[in-house]
């Protein structure tokens, strides 16, 4: 379903991604897992049709994201590692935006807006401007609004992000679900080892723009010799922290945070 | 077609949801229209050049449409940084598409921005000489508030934070506005003011409204300010569009 092949993306003299290549399978979750900055969020950038690689080829059900852009688009649904919801609107609003921008019908749009809503326990406050919403509850709305559409492939980056184990439970639990359900392909990356050993049927660590080790979590765990995944990750990757510069985006969002403190 | 009519709707909620920013918005058109339309008037009188208010009024409505669309296509910016830009971009919509949709929806709010301040204006004494050609001002608001989204979008696409933003304010849209005739009249200016004036389309477009509401000291003949707005609002367009099309998340 994925199909990539000595993917490279370098911005400048840095190179984030450095000749990648991976298959995942049509109905498999596969999670990209790999420490801050390594290049995760960059390849799945790629994938979605944001950034232009450098080199290298990428087909998603067969197409190239490059050429057929909109072919690829209706085929994925997309969670973001920061939030990309509009608070001014409400969750209906938003839900609402998303299934007319990826043409669902209006009558399919309003049954399934309110079946995921429910799923995801947000029907109650469905009216509700989204800045108002705590953070889990910004998060669940994400997820639901890209299952919207019934993607062929949900990317994932790192959707448990500061959400509370309940919330993380319910969130893994329903896209197993889904997964099993309608097959659709599951791409997540996720700094918890343990979600990844319990949910992804395989694994790709990623560090330094490099794939060190491809396989099911318990090939990881065999040929690194060790017992837990986390382990493992440690023993692929190091344990030097890796510092990311702060970009001006993330500086934005924190004035934005003081901000919205303020006028509270 | 029916992402542009959503992306337009969109623009529209946000406004009418955000009552503070409406009021605040009007805030600085009416201090000029107050204070310099009261303050200055008497030297303008001596001067001979006639009711300063009347010549006034469309120069103030000039700027809350300049302004209210610029910053509505420069709120390209506030999209990415909190992330909705993103949502947008991933969409199996085209470019295209999303970039009309937040033009039309950023003019239009910019139209409903010049009208407040068209009513407030006629409150404060503002009386158009030819009411039956108030469509056509209409059409010279709709020119302008097309012409500066479009601007502020190519804009918007290629800036990154705050303080590009301020650097927009103070070099570009400050300028264009105290360079377009708002405030003085264009008439009987240096050579450099005058070619610096001619070169601002939003001269065109106060200039447009005096001519059709009768107001003193137009400059130029109606048609060419409507042939210029044209003309430039599509080039802009084209060029918005083709920023927006190159944006990278």
């Amino acid at each position: 379903m994925i199909h990539v092949q000595n993917l490279v993306k370098t911005f400048g003299s840095f190179t984030a991604v450095n000749d990648v290549s991976f298959n995942v399978a049509e109905g498999e979750i596969f999670a990209f897992l790999g420490p801050n900055g390594a290049g995760k969020t960059t390849t799945i950038k790629m994938l979605t049709t944001l950034l232009q690689p450098t080199s290298g080829s990428i087909r998603l059900d067969g197409l190239d994201p490059l050429k057929q852009q909109n072919e690829v688009r209706k085929r994925f649904g997309i969670v973001f590692q920061d939030p990309s919801l509009d608070g001014d609107l409400t969750a209906n609003e938003n839900m609402e935006i998303h299934g007319v921008l990826y043409h669902v019908p209006h009558k399919v749009r309003k049954q399934r807006t309110e079946e995921l809503l429910k799923l995801f326990e947000l029907w109650e406050r469905r009216n509700e401007q989204v800045k108002k919403f705590s953070g889990g509850m910004k998060r669940r709305l994400e997820i639901a609004r890209g299952f919207l559409h019934t993607p062929r492939i949900l990317f994932l980056d790192e959707p448990t992000l500061g959400l509370d184990p309940q919330s993380r439970n319910q969130l893994w639990s329903h896209v197993k679900s889904v997964n099993e359900r309608e097959r659709v392909t599951v791409m997540l990356t996720t700094h918890y080892m343990d979600e990844a050993d319990r949910v992804a049927h395989r694994i790709g660590v990623i560090d330094h723009g490099k794939l060190v080790a491809q396989g099911t979590p318990r090939e990881i765990k065999d040929s690194t010799g060790t017992e837990t995944l986390e382990d493992a990750f440690l023993k692929l990757t190091g344990s030097t922290i890796r510092d990311e510069s702060a970009g001006s985006a993330d500086q934005m969002r924190q004035f934005a945070k003081m901000w919205q403190q303020n006028r509270r | 077609m029916s992402a542009i009519y959503i992306l337009w709707l969109r623009e529209l909620k946000r406004y009418t949801r955000s009552r503070a920013q409406i009021v605040a918005s009007l805030g600085q058109p009416l201090l000029y229209l107050l204070a310099l339309g009261f303050g200055l008037g008497p030297v303008f009188k001596k001067a001979g050049a006639g009711n300063y208010l009347q010549f006034l009024a469309p120069g103030v409505i000039g700027m809350s449409v300049l302004f209210s669309s610029i910053f509505s296509g420069l709120g390209l910016l506030w999209d990415r940084q909190f992330g909705f830009l993103k949502e947008t971009l991933v969409a199996p919509v085209s470019r295209m598409q999303i970039m009309a949709g937040k033009t039309m929806g950023g003019a239009t709010v910019a139209v409903i921005q010049g009208t407040l301040v068209l009513v407030i204006c006629l409150i404060a004494g503002f009386r158009p000489a030819h009411w039956e050609l108030l469509p056509l001002a209409f059409v010279f608001m709709v020119m302008i508030a097309l012409l500066f989204a479009a601007l502020g979008m190519a804009i918007g696409s290629g800036l990154q934070d705050m303080q590009g933003f301020q650097l927009i304010m103070n070099f570009l849209v400050m300028p264009i506005y105290f360079l377009s005739g708002a405030l003085f009249p264009l008439a009987g200016l240096g050579v450099v003011m005058r070619y610096v004036t001619k070169a601002d389309p939003l001269a065109y477009g106060i200039d447009g409204m005096r001519n059709v509401f009768g107001s003193p000291l137009a400059a130029f003949d109606p048609r060419l300010d409507f042939l210029v707005l044209a003309v430039l609002g599509c080039l802009l367009m084209i060029f918005g569009a083709y920023r927006f099309s190159k944006i990278e998340a």
